[in-house]
């Protein structure tokens, strides 16, 4: 690994921007945790009580689902990850961005795509048969 | 004990294999002999196998892609000479078997193993000069990385003698390749070269993304990177998001083929379909992961050789970032035919051609940077050139295939295959071929035989277009890719032509063997001295050729784009008092090839169900790794005497 | 002052060098951000899992299907075990800032602990899946949910594995700038782990019942 050149402002730990995960200030981060964790909790419980509610209109339950399940990822982002939208975490949430994007793109691209040819394709099976 | 390894997998019945294999022995056993005879081991373990130096592996890999180069041409002259003579009643030489190995071999090789260590040597050697800093962000990861490679070529070249090598293409499709279609080790072979040479290149691309964001020289802003950096950029990103894509799709094949699971089976409700769409969910992006840095490449020759600042460099950055976005969002056109409806394949065919917008930015700025330029025609520039037209018309061609209409009848059909190679030799290997000549003397400190060098780039044009025109043709008169034979001999005579093609482009690739080998002759009289041969613009030729370990003895502060060329305009600032500080190296550190070491092992182990060897390959990498993780002394120091002596030397043998 | 600049020094005072200006990084960022890729890598990874769980979930070959088979209960216990070591993991990190062994020692434990009972209810959870005759080859389905879920479950594993050697680390070598530096991404790992899963129970176990 390298060192940072000596005598260059990087020895003051600012240059091109912080370590995901460091805290800005090292007080309350207890608390910090705390809250992320209750948050948590509160999400998580939500998501296994509407997976087989009555009270949510059935076919809307997989919008909130995926509503409980992206908002607690937040909540990990940022109150475990500690990541921010601030100047010294332009490169973190840059490359966080362009990671849900792709994550993103290949899981609906790919469910788009293959719900498309399933539907457009016959089966293998059948197509063995015709062949036979 | 052995697994399935019996003496059957020695092809002995096979002499083109057998006769290779024992020529590749001799050669490699005889290159190794000469090393310990002549007492040359100690050097290369403690300056080039256990090096953590960038340059070093970036010279590595370039070498490992030529190698693999011939290797990979030797199988496309055969298929060639193959469809040369097999038509009509003619079989040709080749057994269908064979040839379809050799065509599996040949795309997976020049994808993997030539293509991809030449952009990553390139890179390698200079983005950290470029960037003006000292290394890359992780130097023994880097070694890590370089040795995973070399461990995946191993294991390709070892299906040669022992066993065989896929016959699926190099794709694999499932059901094909599934156990139950292709029982043999072939598959096998791929997946595990594949996925070893995987990490390596996924640990690259976190090295190299991390080395640009985070590590530039002071002053060099994002607006100021030279394009190659940009370049390198956009391809590492790509790297990150789209190799683990490859990693799981493949990992979901082998537990197909030795767990007995249903992701890809025809039976238990597999879909053979989801792993052509996850497998071209990776395979777009590596087009770009390949062709973007030989981009990066032309922008600096051309900007070099026509005394000019590129053209349009914030253009040139917003295409190229342009093109690392749209290149996830197009890969169905892979599958056009698999079955969506047109809604789907029209969306996916528009996406397709609207990356010829930003490709098409990129081509007109090199030609304006061209355009009143003072233009020196090297043969950098001349394989720049000769990019810039090959690539044109292999681009339309895409836009081409890129309508799905247009798909339908052309898939499959060596139209494709003319198509491909059209951009990937016009645009990759004529861009690796650029940079190699472009930096060699940065790299060893005296330049290339020019005259070779245009022999080389002549061959290598003309070959191209023998060899691959006529394909367009025959694509479009209903020749498939991957036959051995073919009874419409009216093809013959083109096919022909495409076969003189391949042997001019093999004078191109003895030209530039030759060229290495008579510029290393007569190195003396093609040294530079300057450090500076072409009149640069970027920070690598600010320093000394070769650049020592540590690259700059002061890190430079850059004020603008074409960093060096500022300094030079300003007139160099006289070395007024350069205030030079003991630097920290790394250390050399084995771990790079002892983890790969194991992991050839382990892949054999597991290509052969040898399970016990596997397990020890296994316990081998993570000792390894553990072991590696309690040196805790990596770095030594140069001191400052080393460094003043070193540049007083340069002034002292730098011509006036 | 250029375009891209102003980009990069947003609310900056006009003399103040921009970070992208300021030199190469500290060596904490370096690492950190070096690691937060590789898990960004793996998130795509997992990505390509999960796609393949989407597109396979309906393929049951005339298997069981997942709402037969899971036990939101049971998959409630496995997050709550989770979920707390993200946090134990959370409460180590800062023992790591403050230097504190003692402390470091007692959080990693707690978070082995409670690692190591997720992988324990996962194992048991697999083992009778697969004596009912849910065995990863009986469909397509299964096949992709053993795949998903174990590979979460092989990641949780060697984190263990590499949170005993962290702490085999500290107690070696003690809080060297190298080993502070590993315990960050360790506690990364751990937290990103904790995110596939939050994606693993909503569309696996959940998403079968919903």
């Amino acid at each position: 690994m390298n060192d940072p050149v000596p005598g260059t402002p990087s020895s003051q730990g600012v240059a091109q921007g912080r370590a995901p995960g460091v805290n800005r200030s090292h007080r309350g981060s207890v608390l910090t945790y705390l809250t992320g964790l209750g948050f948590a909790i509160v999400l998580t419980l939500a998501s296994f009580w509407a997976a087989d509610t009555s009270l949510v209109w059935r076919p809307g339950i997989p919008v909130l689902l995926a509503a409980l399940a992206i908002g607690q990822m937040g909540v990990h982002v940022v109150f475990f990850f500690h990541i921010s939208s601030g100047p010294d975490d332009t490169n973190n949430f840059l490359a966080l961005a362009f990671g849900i994007f792709v994550v993103g793109l290949v899981v609906f691209g790919s469910m788009l795509i293959m719900a498309n040819l399933d539907v457009h394709t016959m089966p293998l099976d059948k197509l063995m048969q015709m062949q036979r | 004990m052995l697994g399935k390894l019996t003496w059957d997998a020695i092809p002995f019945d096979q002499p083109i294999p057998l006769l290779t294999s024992v020529v590749v022995i001799l050669a490699l056993g005889g290159t190794a002999a000469l090393v310990v005879w002549k007492g040359w081991l100690p050097y290369l373990w403690r300056e080039w196998i256990t090096s953590v130096d960038h340059k070093r592996l970036g010279c590595m890999y370039f070498l490992l892609g030529l190698v693999m180069l011939v290797r990979g041409f030797a199988d496309a002259l055969m298929m060639r000479s193959q469809l040369a003579l097999a038509a009509g009643n003619a079989p040709g030489y080749l057994p269908p078997e064979h040839y379809n190995q050799i065509f599996s071999a040949h795309g997976t090789i020049m994808i993997f193993f030539v293509a991809m260590p030449f952009v990553i040597g390139l890179m390698n050697f200079a983005v950290p000069l470029q960037l003006g800093v000292r290394d890359v962000a992780f130097p023994v990861l880097n070694s890590v990385s370089f040795w995973l490679t070399a461990s995946g070529v191993l294991l390709v070249n070892v299906s040669l003698v022992i066993g065989e090598f896929a016959k699926t293409g190099w794709v694999a499709y499932p059901p094909l390749s599934e156990l139950a279609y292709s029982p043999g080790v072939g598959v096998d072979y791929y997946l595990w070269s594949l996925q070893i040479s995987g990490v390596g290149t996924l640990l690259t691309g976190i090295n190299f993304t991390t080395t640009i964001l985070k590590l530039r020289a002071p002053g060099m802003g994002y607006g100021r990177m030279p394009v190659f950096c940009w370049t390198a950029l956009a391809s590492n990103l790509l790297i990150v998001a789209a190799f683990p894509i490859l990693t799981a799709t493949f990992a979901m094949l082998l537990l197909d083929r030795y767990l007995g699971f249903h992701f890809f089976t025809n039976d238990g409700g597999g879909s053979a379909m989801m792993y052509v769409n996850l497998f071209w969910a990776w395979g777009h992006p590596e087009v770009y992961i390949l062709v973007l840095p030989a981009f990066g490449v032309y922008s600096e020759v051309v900007a070099t050789f026509s005394g000019k600042p590129l053209f349009g460099y914030r253009s040139m950055v917003a295409a190229t970032l342009g093109i690392c976005v749209l290149s996830f969002m197009v890969w169905l056109h892979h599958f056009f035919t698999m079955g969506a409806n047109a809604d789907v394949n029209a969306f996916f065919g528009v996406l397709s051609m609207v990356i010829a917008v930003p490709t098409g930015v990129k081509v007109f700025n090199w030609i304006f940077t061209l355009y009143g330029g003072r233009v020196r025609f090297t043969s950098p520039l001349l394989w720049a050139l000769g990019f810039i037209c090959t690539f044109v018309i292999g681009g339309m061609t895409g836009v081409l295939l890129a309508i799905p209409p247009a798909d339908f009848v052309l898939h499959n059909s060596l139209f494709l295959v003319a198509h491909f190679h059209n951009v990937i030799i016009g645009g990759v290997v004529f861009g690796a071929l650029a940079g190699y000549t472009y930096w060699f003397p940065k790299a060893f400190g005296f330049v290339l035989d020019e005259r070779l060098g245009k022999a080389s780039f002549w061959c290598w044009l003309v070959g191209f277009y023998l060899a691959f025109m006529p394909l367009y043709a025959l694509g479009l008169m209903g020749a498939t890719r991957r036959i051995q034979h073919y009874s419409e001999t009216g093809w013959q005579p083109l096919m022909i032509v495409a076969f003189v093609g391949a042997l001019v482009i093999l004078m191109g690739i003895l030209f530039t063997i030759l060229q290495l080998v008579v510029s290393i002759r007569r190195r003396e009289a093609l040294r530079d001295r300057t450090g500076d041969p072409w009149n640069g613009r970027t920070l690598e030729w600010s320093i000394a050729s070769p650049p020592p370990p540590w690259n700059f003895s002061e890190l430079p502060h850059v004020e603008g784009t074409d960093a060096y060329w500022g300094m030079k305009q300003a007139g160099r600032r006289a070395d007024a008092e350069p205030r030079f500080e003991a630097i920290h190296l790394p250390r050399p550190s084995a771990v790079g090839v002892v983890i790969a070491f194991f992991a050839s092992f382990g892949g054999f182990a597991m290509v052969w169900h040898i399970w016990w060897l596997a397990i020890i390959g296994l316990i081998g990498v993570t000792i390894a790794a553990l072991a590696h993780g309690w040196i805790v002394h990596r770095e030594f120091e140069v001191p400052v005497e080393e460094i003043v002596a070193f540049e007083r030397q340069r002034l002292l043998e730098r011509p006036s | 002052m250029s375009v891209t600049d102003a980009f990069t020094r947003p609310g900056a005072a006009k003399d103040e060098v921009p970070y992208s200006e300021r030199g190469p990084a500290s060596i904490e960022s370096v690492a950190g951000f070096g690691f937060w890729l590789f898990l960004l890598s793996d998130v795509v990874m997992f990505s390509a899992l999960f796609a393949a769980y989407a597109v396979l979930a309906n393929h049951t070959a005339g298997g069981p299907d997942g709402a037969r088979l899971f036990d939101k209960g049971y998959v409630l216990l496995e997050t709550a075990c989770l979920l707390f070591s993200s946090f134990t993991c959370g409460l180590c990190a800062l023992a790591i800032e403050k230097r504190s062994a003692a402390a470091t020692y007692l959080w990693a434990a707690v978070t082995f602990a409670l690692g190591a009972a997720f992988i324990g209810l996962e194992i048991s959870e697999f083992v009778r899946m697969i004596g009912e005759g849910a065995s990863p080859t009986r469909s397509a389905f299964l096949s992709a949910f053993f795949t998903l879920v174990g590979t979460h479950g092989l990641h949780v594993s060697l984190g263990l594995v590499w949170l005993v050697a962290m702490m085999a680390q500290v107690a070696t070598l003690g809080f060297l700038p190298i080993v502070v530096r590993r315990l960050l991404c360790f506690t990364l790992f751990w937290h990103a782990l904790d995110i596939v899963w939050i994606g693993v129970f909503t569309i696996v176990y959940l998403g079968a019942h919903a």
